[in-house]
């Protein structure tokens, strides 16, 4: 069927099954290769997008879900999303750099929600994102300091 | 030692696909000597090209190492630089494809620094040389008479400054200078060794658009699952592909026979069916939609379960006894105030990178060119050429960023498997594992058991140690029937037992291979890590003393014992570690209730560590709350990378300690993804405290790998003097206590 998605402002119209899941659609008809495959069953975040909004694993997610919606992707842009990178570089936070994509798009989901998030609130949205070189404390300590700088901004 | 040579600068910029003009310097450096890998080794000098200067100054630095997250990238960059006294902005990398002209390419056992740093900071050196050189013409004055310091030479008389970019022309007719000329810069004039430099990547990171092996498109490319057996090295009896072709997308399935590669060397691949299709998700619809009816063959009957209970009953039993032994623990144990045993057991384990394995493959007749995540693209290389019959050079092996590596991706066979089908359908093909296959058909870390018996002297010191031990041996995986742990293998930890032991007596015992053997971070020092330092801590307890203390007099006096490649191990630094991350834990220290704290030491890749472990545990579930780890890693040459290292160990070796456990039934592995096969998580994540020792005139060594075998062992004893519980199976899970 022919699905519409509107990703990081941009229309795509494309032809896909409606049961293929929106990762495969975004990384393999699209051809946007930032979001990333990690377990295939909503276990990892290694998938994490935002649809209208949403924080949601596009590897479980039928693309049918996503027709006529809009997406953003860490190909994208957000006022969060910015602040979490310049925090990320700041923090050196990085090691193998493959999961950072879904940890960023799920702590701009957590940013878009709660202003400020504690320890325990960061931890909560956080720990469904899996990062085996294991860079969490540092994840942690750069979701705080973009809270930082968009305080000093305003 | 190093040599440098000139090299055809045509061919370097073939290479590279560099057009610009600029001058090139190369060098050979010899390739480090395997210490832990056996086979597959490339040998002697080969020549290496690793700067490009361009007349508006960028250089172009290349990374011969495969970056999975360990930095290698970043930091070898920047020991060029600082040599070179280059500004940093000026500085990009580029990635090396796989060729003997860079030398090793070799990326695991934590020695990319190790080796690699002296002829990284040789080339810088020899670079600026011919900078000077080069502006010394120009001002008709003597080299020495020039200075270089970020991106321009000084004239010294003058106080002239000429920009690197515009010194391109001049520099190329100089010759290249005499390698004994090669004077480095001193310790206290470094201005990236040492410091903190952020990864170059970043920015790629943080937008999605660094390319790992999965990210590789080619036009008209298709991809492919392949459905393996569930059984190691069984084949397929029979199949219906009916219901896979019926996917929209797929376009064939075929069988795929198994590769077998020589003994000694090689990975080879399984074999299985194999999907090909448009789409990913229709490869992977359409394996799932086959019906394939399995020969297990020789391993079907193997059951991880009863192999433990096998291994247990050997180590219970004398074994082979290892070379190397001290005294007679046999009167030790006879004169012994006290006796202590323990048996410990660590499961299989599986790498899981974040990224699974994966290749694209273009096989044209006469020409292959794979892209690839792949920690030794040589070896890659070597191996396509064995089973393709394609000379080496119309191989291109192009590294792409390794999604994480940990061991799993110093194995080609997903390589091979790209390959072989590229020539089966003859077109491009991008082989994608499931999760499901990653864990299922990995090179498992292998299981172990131990058995240490050791003795008291009536003033509670260790007067004789016993110990055996078995697995199955990696050597396995390339000479089947291997079936006792080898003298590399034991020689991490085991045989090198740095503590001061009159009677000491190894025992190895049988431990044959059902399924592939490999090596994950930090290998058989998860093993010997975890049984050495748990049983200290209990020595210790029989003797009634602290655990630290009585480290510290294990560990004796100051001294120097040999070592391997040119590292001595000195006890002072060792000590050292120790003392450090007791004062940074505060050890001794009030603790609140159901809290306890665990110690483990540990000496690898040629670097010292200590940690210590604080947790909570509350009706039996473990927290781990804080990690303090000290290392000592001689000069460190990017200290935030090396930070990030340790904290990363600390989680790695977590994920071991609280939940890692492949078990397998009927010849087939029961796990199947993250849902079973846990990772340590956020909520999981301690406070973790890394302490770098200064060490700035020691030669590097290892930072990878030496942070992950004390953390299980430390975790373990922090229960125990938290609730007088031993755990001496791992992981914790398996006890419901997390």
């Amino acid at each position: 069927m022919i699905i519409n998605l509107l990703i990081n402002g941009k229309l795509h119209a494309i032809e896909a099954p409606e049961e293929m899941p929106l990762l495969w659609a975004i990384r393999d008809i699209i051809g946007l290769t930032g979001t990333k495959f990690g377990c295939g069953v909503s276990q990892c975040g290694a998938c994490s997008v935002l649809l209208d909004g949403q924080l949601i694993k596009s590897c479980s997610l039928p693309v049918s879900g996503a027709d006529g919606k809009e997406i953003l992707t860490i190909e994208g842009s957000s006022e969060n999303l910015e602040f979490l990178r310049q925090a990320w570089s700041d923090g050196n936070v990085p090691q193998c750099g493959y999961c950072q994509s879904g940890q960023l798009i799920a702590a701009t989901s957590l940013l878009d929600t709660t202003e400020n998030p504690t320890d325990n609130e960061i931890d909560a949205v956080m720990s469904a994102n899996i990062c085996r070189c294991g860079t969490y404390t540092r994840i942690k300590k750069a979701i705080h300091k973009a809270v930082t700088l968009k305080n000093e901004v305003i | 030692m190093s040599k440098i040579h000139r090299i055809d600068r045509r061919d370097f910029v073939k290479l590279l696909g560099l057009a610009t003009g600029g001058i090139v310097l190369g060098c050979s450096i010899g390739s480090d000597k395997k210490d832990f890998i056996p086979t597959i080794d490339a040998e002697g000098f080969h020549p290496n090209l690793f700067i490009h200067l361009e007349k508006n100054g960028n250089i172009t630095i290349i990374a011969s190492r495969s970056e999975m997250g360990q930095g290698i990238r970043t930091s070898l960059a920047s020991a060029i630089a600082d040599e070179l006294e280059a500004d940093w902005k000026y500085i990009t990398v580029e990635q090396a494809i796989g060729h003997e002209k860079y030398g090793n390419q070799n990326t695991d056992g934590s020695r990319s620094v190790r080796t690699q740093l002296t002829p990284m900071r040789k080339m810088g050196a020899s670079a600026k040389m011919m900078l000077l050189a080069a502006a010394a013409k120009k001002w008709n004055i003597a080299p020495k008479d020039c200075s270089a310091k970020n991106h321009f030479v000084i004239n010294k008389i003058t106080k002239e400054t000429l920009f690197f970019g515009d010194l391109v022309a001049e520099a190329s007719l100089i010759s290249l200078p005499e390698e004994d000329s090669i004077q480095l810069k001193k310790v206290e004039d470094f201005k990236f060794i040492g410091k903190t430099l952020k990864s170059v990547d970043l920015k790629d990171f943080t937008h999605g658009t660094a390319a790992y092996g999965m990210d590789i498109r080619l036009p008209n490319m298709k991809f492919a699952a392949i459905a393996r057996c569930p059984v190691a090295f069984g084949t397929v009896k029979k199949f219906n592909k009916k219901y896979a072709e019926e996917v929209q997308g797929v376009e064939s399935v075929f069988e795929l026979p198994r590769l077998i590669p020589p003994t000694g060397k090689f990975f080879g691949m399984f074999g299985g069916m194999t999907v090909i299709a448009n789409n990913t998700w229709a490869a992977f619809q359409g394996k799932a939609n086959l019906k394939i009816e399995w020969d297990g063959g020789a391993n079907a009957s193997f059951d991880s379960e009863t192999f433990k209970k096998t291994l247990t009953s050997r180590v219970h039993k004398t074994g082979k006894l290892v070379p190397g032994g001290k005294g007679n623990v046999r009167s030790a144990f006879k004169a012994a105030v006290k006796i202590v045993e323990a048996t410990y057991h660590v499961p299989f384990l599986a790498h899981t990178p974040m990224e699974v394995p994966n290749a694209t493959a273009w096989f044209q007749g006469n020409n292959i060119e794979v892209w690839a995540p792949v920690q030794d693209p040589q070896t890659a290389r070597s191996e396509l050429s064995h089973f393709f019959e394609i000379p080496e050079e119309n191989i291109t092996v192009n590294v792409t960023f390794l999604g994480g590596g940990f061991g799993r991706k110093s194995k080609s066979d997903f390589v091979v498997e790209a390959v072989a089908i590229s020539k089966q359908i003859n077109a491009p093909v991008q082989v994608v594992w499931t999760r499901e296959d990653d864990v299922q058909h990995d090179f498992y870390h292998a299981t172990s058991a131990q058995y240490l018996k050791g003795s008291l002297d009536r003033n509670g010191n260790v007067s004789g140690w016993l110990q055996r031990v078995g697995f199955p041996s990696i050597v396995s995986s390339f000479t089947p029937f291997s079936e006792y742990a080898s003298g590399f293998e034991l020689n991490q930890g085991f045989t090198n037992n740095p503590y001061i032991l009159k009677n000491f007596r190894l025992e190895n015992v049988q431990a044959e291979a059902n399924i592939r053997i490999g090596w994950m971070r930090s290998v058989v020092h998860i093993h010997s890590g975890f049984g050495i330092n748990s049983f200290i801590d209990e020595l210790a307890f029989a003797a009634k003393k602290d655990p630290i203390q009585f480290h510290l007099n294990l560990l004796g006096p100051d001294r120097t014992i040999a070592g391997s490649a040119g590292f001595p191990f000195h006890s002072k630094r060792f000590k050292n570690v120790l003392n450090k991350t007791a004062s940074m834990a505060n050890w001794g220290k009030k603790l609140p209730k159901n809290h306890g704290l665990g110690v483990a030491i540990h000496y690898s890749f040629y670097s010292y560590v200590a940690t210590i472990v604080e947790v909570s545990v509350i009706d039996k579930k473990v927290k781990v709350e804080n990690i303090w780890t000290s290392i000592d890693c001689g000069l460190a040459l990017n200290k935030d990378n090396v930070k990030n290292q340790l904290e990363g160990a600390a989680i790695f070796g977590m994920s071991i300690a609280l939940y890692g456990k492949i078990s397998i039934e009927e010849g087939a592995v029961a796990q199947n993804n993250f849902y079973d096969y846990q990772m340590t998580r956020m909520k999981d994540a301690p406070n973790i405290h890394i302490n770098i020792v200064d060490a700035m005139n020691e030669p590097p060594t290892g930072v990878g790998e030496p942070g992950v075998p004390v953390i299980a062992p430390a975790i373990c004893n922090a229960i125990f003097n938290a609730t007088g519980e031993r755990v001496r199976s791992l992981p914790l899970s398996d006890l419901g206590m997390v």
